[in-house]
């Protein structure tokens, strides 16, 4: 509820001179020391993910997260594998367990690149959903509000019924109900979370739909369609991108939750809220099964967010007058 | 609490609009609420299973006992029918839990004396850590506490809540030997009284202090921000200029300024009254609201999530309202 009353009070952004913003991007977000740290994270997140689903998937993957060896039950990280009882086939490939065994005896390393793409497409699904849903409904409200405010009052209306939902005790409910499965995950977790973007979408567009450039289109003859897809849209996407990358965050963190809580994606696969949710029993003797999936979703989405705070400054033109 | 900019006495037709703008949200909350039990009961509803199927392997639940629990819970009328009945008996307060037939409310009033403790606990430190950290803060801008609380706070967003409980739980389990999970330690009956108060001290501390986490973080940013605005403004200028001490521009010309917005955040923490947190409440089995409810969407108890969802619905448009009326009482600027 906070976090929503602080994302309201976000100033509206204005892209006044699309060539200067792109020049000056680089050099802020370059002086943005936390926000480069976040991009940086984030970019080796995503080749970690893609490897992973490389690395793990297949009949005959380079690590296999479901290899069970239940001589080898909760090794502690670094350990190196008894050669004597194990077959050649079931020995790690790095010769090593990186961060240990559970206690089933898998690899948590490789179960954690498993999750990392879970992780990955999750966030990114769901943002894009509410950001789709966002920006249609927005569009659709500051656009046509002005002459048909039946529309503008319907979606503004339906914001605020959907506003009154507990989310995550929402999310939880329609995941419980529904058979489990990722997509069914990512869709619900977009359906959650598009009342955000579409507040200000519909703001930037009343305020967008006023200026010279709409008008001139407009007299051109320019179809409505053309004008938002082709004119607004991109003048609007700047704090769209912002709440997306923040977006992509908590959906991250929602569907943690969800493994953790035991409605995640269904075993054998592994996901990192799982694999926690799997260790807590054993806090005490084999920790590292839960800091190696905490820290991970802890840096992921630390990154995620301290890129988004980035971006909102290097996108805030009152900043940028200051520093420039 | 009394304000720079003086308040000016409410005229008659001040009164006559904050009238009519109670009575006008009062309507339109009371249509959004209906709105929200449609689209809640038909998210239950149209979801596929059935609260009769949870459990077809137990021999108890014979084809006729089936039709017995369906008639006896209207499950065989159409939806609408359906509808009218659970809100006729949640109006009423006569839902009963399909799970043990035991009165709705009653259940949701006993786990939430539960869940109190833990909200106001986790109300108190977050307000009094929040203020601090942020106006410090504001005032040392850019400065090497300020950058550390910057990434404190985006720490505390980031931090699944399940983590976070699991390491506090493991330090002060090995740091201070204390049990921490549960309401009290199991068994600890006949203690003299001061061990039995550090017992329970202890038990609602780490669930408070996990439940306060999100909120110091997002609470002191926004403190720091509202604190930076007032302090750009003209009259702490002047103030400065006419050479009042730092200390008082700070804290008498800025920080009474920058209070405004928060009064209105009273009504904001309204419906976390009946949240309470699902995953923190399951982590450290406390008997509260979010397991209540956790436990009936795993049961598919459908009276008991609805009538969570409704009191919660109830909650956000009373605390909207609520602070839209304290905005409107602090701030005379604001026009209806």
């Amino acid at each position: 509820m906070m976090r929503d009353a602080a994302d309201t009070v976000t100033p509206g952004f204005q892209v006044d001179d699309p060539v200067a913003l792109q020049q000056g991007f680089g050099q802020l977000l370059k002086q943005n020391r936390l926000a480069m740290i976040g991009l940086a994270v984030f970019v080796v997140f995503f080749c970690i993910a893609l490897l992973g689903l490389g690395l793990t998937s297949g009949r005959n993957p380079t690590f296999d997260p479901s290899v069970v060896r239940l001589q080898e039950k909760l090794r502690p990280p670094l350990s190196k594998p008894n050669l004597e009882t194990l077959s050649t086939e079931d020995v790690p490939r790095l010769g090593v367990y990186l961060f240990g065994t559970d206690d089933l005896g898998r690899d948590v390393f490789a179960r954690m690149l498993q999750g990392a793409w879970v992780s990955l497409t999750v966030g990114f699904v769901a943002v894009g959903i509410s950001v789709f849903i966002g920006i249609f409904m927005g569009g659709i409200a500051g656009y046509f509000g002005q002459r048909h405010t039946f529309i503008d009052t319907l979606i503004m209306r339906f914001v605020d019924i959907m506003l009154c939902f507990p989310s995550f005790f929402l999310i939880l409910t329609v995941v419980a109900l529904l058979p489990a499965s990722m997509y069914n995950i990512m869709i619900i977790i977009g359906l959650t979370s598009w009342m955000g973007t579409t507040r200000f979408v519909r703001a930037e567009f009343l305020s967008l739909r006023e200026q010279d450039f709409v008008t001139a289109a407009r007299a051109l003859g320019v179809s409505n369609f053309r004008i938002i897809f082709r004119h607004m849209i991109p003048n609007a996407i700047a704090p769209v991108l912002v709440s997306a990358t923040i977006g992509i965050a908590s959906a991250i963190l929602t569907e943690a939750g969800l493994s953790f809580l035991g409605f995640g994606v269904p075993p054998p696969h592994a996901t990192w809220g799982g694999i926690l949710s799997d260790g807590k029993r054993f806090i005490f003797d084999a920790p590292w099964l839960t800091f190696a999936p905490g820290f991970a979703i802890l840096i992921v989405v630390l990154s995620f967010n301290l890129f988004g705070e980035g971006l909102r400054d290097i996108l805030n033109p009152k900043l940028r007058e200051r520093q420039g | 609490m009394r304000f720079v900019h003086s308040t000016t006495r409410p005229s008659r037709k001040r009164e006559d609009t904050v009238l009519s703008f109670i009575g006008r949200s009062v309507i339109q909350k009371t249509i959004t609420l209906f709105f929200v039990s449609i689209v809640s009961f038909l998210i239950i509803h149209l979801a596929p299973g059935e609260p009769s199927q949870v459990d077809p392997l137990n021999p108890k639940f014979t084809p006729e006992m089936v039709e017995r629990f369906r008639k006896e819970f209207h499950l065989d009328e159409p939806l609408h029918i359906q509808y009218t009945y659970f809100y006729r008996d949640l109006l009423t307060g006569k839902t009963v839990s399909w799970k043990d037939n035991q009165s709705v409310l009653g259940k949701i009033w006993e786990r939430f004396l539960n869940s109190l403790p833990l909200f106001i606990v986790g109300t108190i430190i977050t307000w009094t850590l929040s203020f601090p950290v942020g106006i410090r803060s504001a005032i040392f801008r850019g400065g090497l506490y300020d950058r550390n609380a910057t990434f404190f706070s985006y720490l505390l967003i980031s931090i699944p809540g399940f983590f976070f409980a699991y390491i506090l739980i493991i330090f002060v389990v090995t740091q201070f030997h204390v049990p921490v999970i549960g309401l009290k330690t199991f068994g600890i009956g006949d203690a003299a009284w001061p061990r039995l108060f550090m017992d329970r001290v202890w038990h609602l501390l780490l669930p408070s202090i996990l439940g306060a986490t999100g909120g110091i973080a997002i609470l002191s940013r926004y403190v720091r921000s509202q604190m930076l605005e007032v302090e750009g403004q003209d009259y702490v200028r002047t103030a400065r200029a006419k050479g009042v001490p730092e200390e008082q521009v700070h804290y008498k010309h800025a920080l009474r300024n920058a209070l405004l917005p928060f009064v209105t955040m009273f009504g904001l923490i309204l419906p976390g009254l009946i949240g309470g947190s699902v995953i923190i409440e399951s982590i450290f089995s406390w008997p509260g609201m979010g397991r209540m409810a956790f436990e009936a969407i795993l049961a598919r108890d459908y009276p008991v999530i609805l009538t969570v969802n409704f009191i919660s619905a109830v909650l956000v448009l009373a605390g909207t309202f609520v602070s839209d009326l304290l905005y409107l009482v602090v701030d005379p600027r604001i026009r209806l």
